[in-house]
């Protein structure tokens, strides 16, 4: 991989998801909130991304396309951090280590820049990934 | 930022207040919210946090879901059904499974639990709570070392050392710390945030870290050792010079503070239970937090998310003695989280239907887990669009406890509140207890079992 890092991925709350969980998980407003991968400015540095520009994030689990910002709670080099939801959902480990509780953080994924690629609404994602869906005809 | 779309012309005159309204959305579980009606409408909330004021309003804003639907096989289209089509349907696909799943139950009334866990019984089936992905690893902790525990209202008159481990209250439980444990003024604590010192243990320097008097920066997934090393050196013995990314004297230093402290509190988040060592993490959590009981006064509390998830596990309990991931396939209630728990059943293939009530597992499980549900027969209940009513087959909507019903909630520190009805729910709307009863009565039907309850 020519351009891309290995980072330490977690997940949580921040309050913006809690308002976009609200009912308003089929609009912009959840991609916005949730869609997004908070990077220390040094990673987005060593991308040559800047913060708005869409990134893959690939793990033994997944990948998805979210947003790259800049963390609001930094600094943490090395450590990357999408709102919990169906993004970072899709890379996380669902490993119970016989508890029950899938390994929502410090999940091993690589970053790579993601030019041209759309980051899916929350509900189509989860569709597009799950389902089995017939052909359709545009 | 999100429109809020309640922004019409009202006369003065004809505006009503609420008071002493409960919050539905965290486990914080607010009890002072004021929320200004015209009518039927809210117009406004007063002293709710960001999320308490979207939550109450979202209720109003055009996007529920207002009647029942059916996903057409194999697309994403659904079609509007009745609710006596949906509540059927529903009862057909739970009382021929061999072993459904029900998962969810932290969004909802104690009283709509209490028909879930009988549903569960009936259909042979798994009831589990959104603790499983939340504080189950605390739960399975406590069961093993048992737990010293006060509520927070002795954490506002008393504690003087507020830990937060592992957790973000600024962003998850907004007012958790102007109500309770920083800012308030309390009986002992009479100059509120001077009387208290406030640690936060994180691996980033989070909004809560920002306000904290000690900000210990642990390295992600290293909660283990650094609470090991915390009581080794508690207990006054050497530990090594770095532990988990922070520094032996910053260890010894908190050791140290926490002995001269009055009443100690030891607050804990996803940080810990989510992340390596799991429950392993809370079982060293409280062992040093009984240790400390040597040297001054200290107790712990999980903050728990959803408004009612400890409520959730408080009817699990004393209906069938486990409280949550609660198997009741073998004709008795059986508790095994790793076999039992939602994830571990979808991703083992293990049920062969499901229900998902008050929760949303299709945005906040992994992918992997919501393959095979989107593989087998479901029904969720819930007020609003989701990833999960995305791909279930038949979504039924609700109306929202807290809002348009009343109910009992549980809030963090095991305490019932009673939540209020503030408005009417759209018209047609049916509650989740009511569907519940509903579809349980139904089920009984199929499967020749008496009517009425047994619990």
């Amino acid at each position: 991989m020519t351009n891309s890092i290995e980072a330490n991925l977690i997940s949580g709350r921040t309050f913006m998801q809690g308002v976009a969980i609200e009912g308003h998980k089929h609009e912009e407003e959840y991609i916005k909130a949730c869609g997004i991968i908070e990077m220390d400015v040094s990673d987005l540095k060593k991308l040559h991304l800047f913060p708005g520009q869409t990134v893959r994030v690939r793990s033994a689990n997944g990948e998805v396309v979210v947003r790259a910002v800049k963390t609001t709670q930094g600094p943490h080099p090395g450590l990357v951090f999408i709102p919990m939801g169906p993004w970072a959902n899709q890379v996380t480990s669902p490993n119970t280590y016989s508890t029950g509780m899938p390994h929502f953080k410090g999940v091993k994924v690589t970053v790579e820049p993601a030019p041209n690629e759309k980051v899916l609404n929350g509900i189509t994602l989860l569709q597009t990934t799950t389902l089995h869906l017939k052909e359709t005809a545009q | 930022m999100i429109e809020t779309k309640t922004e019409t012309q009202v006369k003065p005159e004809s505006l009503k207040i609420v008071t002493d309204v409960v919050c539905p959305f965290c486990g914080t579980l607010c009890d002072d919210i004021k929320v200004v009606l015209d009518g039927n409408r809210i117009v406004d909330t007063m002293n709710a946090c960001i999320i308490g004021n979207e939550k109450f309003k979202s209720a109003q804003a055009g996007h529920r879901i207002m009647t029942p639907m059916e996903r057409e096989e194999g697309t994403t289209e659904f079609a509007p059904v009745s609710y006596d089509y949906a509540i059927e349907k529903a009862a057909q696909i739970l009382a021929n499974a061999k072993r459904p799943l029900l998962y969810g139950w932290s969004s909802t009334s104690c009283e709509a639990q209490e028909v879930g866990n009988e549903l569960a019984e009936v259909c042979g089936g798994v009831t589990d709570n959104t603790a499983s992905v939340c504080h189950g690893p605390s739960i399975m902790a406590i069961q093993t070392v048992g737990a010293p525990c006060c509520t927070l209202g002795e954490v506002k008159n008393r504690a003087d050392l507020i830990i937060y481990w592992g957790c973000n209250p600024i962003h998850a439980h907004p007012r958790h710390m102007s109500r309770y444990s920083i800012y308030p003024r309390g009986f002992f604590t009479e100059r509120g945030f001077d009387d208290r010192t406030l640690v936060v243990v994180d691996p980033r320097p989070t909004d809560t870290a920002k306000q904290a008097d000690i900000y210990v920066q642990v390295e992600q997934g290293r909660d283990y050792e650094v609470l090991d090393a915390l009581r080794t050196a508690t207990r006054g013995e050497d530990i090594p010079d770095v532990v988990g990314g922070v520094k032996k004297e910053q260890i010894k230093e908190l050791a140290e503070l926490a002995k001269t402290k009055k009443f100690g509190l030891l607050f804990f988040g996803m940080g810990v239970t989510q992340t390596t060592g799991k429950h392993r993490n809370i079982d060293m959590a409280i062992s040093w937090v009984a240790d400390m009981n040597k040297y001054t006064k200290f107790s712990l509390i999980p903050m728990r998310g959803h408004y009612n998830v400890t409520g959730a596990g408080q009817v699990m309990t004393w209906q069938s003695g486990f409280p949550f991931a609660m198997d009741f396939s073998r004709g008795h209630a059986r508790y095994n989280p790793g076999e039992t728990a939602a994830n571990d059943m979808l991703q083992r293939h293990e049920c062969d239907a499901a229900m998902v009530i008050a929760s949303d597992p299709g945005a906040h499980f992994p992918v992997s887990s919501m393959k095979w549900y989107a593989q087998i027969p479901t029904i969720v209940l819930d007020p609003h669009y989701t990833p999960t009513t995305g791909i279930s087959n038949i979504v039924i909507p609700s109306s929202i406890v807290g809002i348009e019903e009343e109910g009992t909630a549980y809030r963090m520190d095991n305490v019932p509140i009673r939540c209020r009805k503030v408005i009417d729910a759209p018209e047609g709307l049916l509650s989740d207890e009511e569907v519940l009863k509903r579809i349980l009565n139904r089920v009984k039907e199929i499967k020749g079992l008496p009517a009425g309850t047994h619990h």
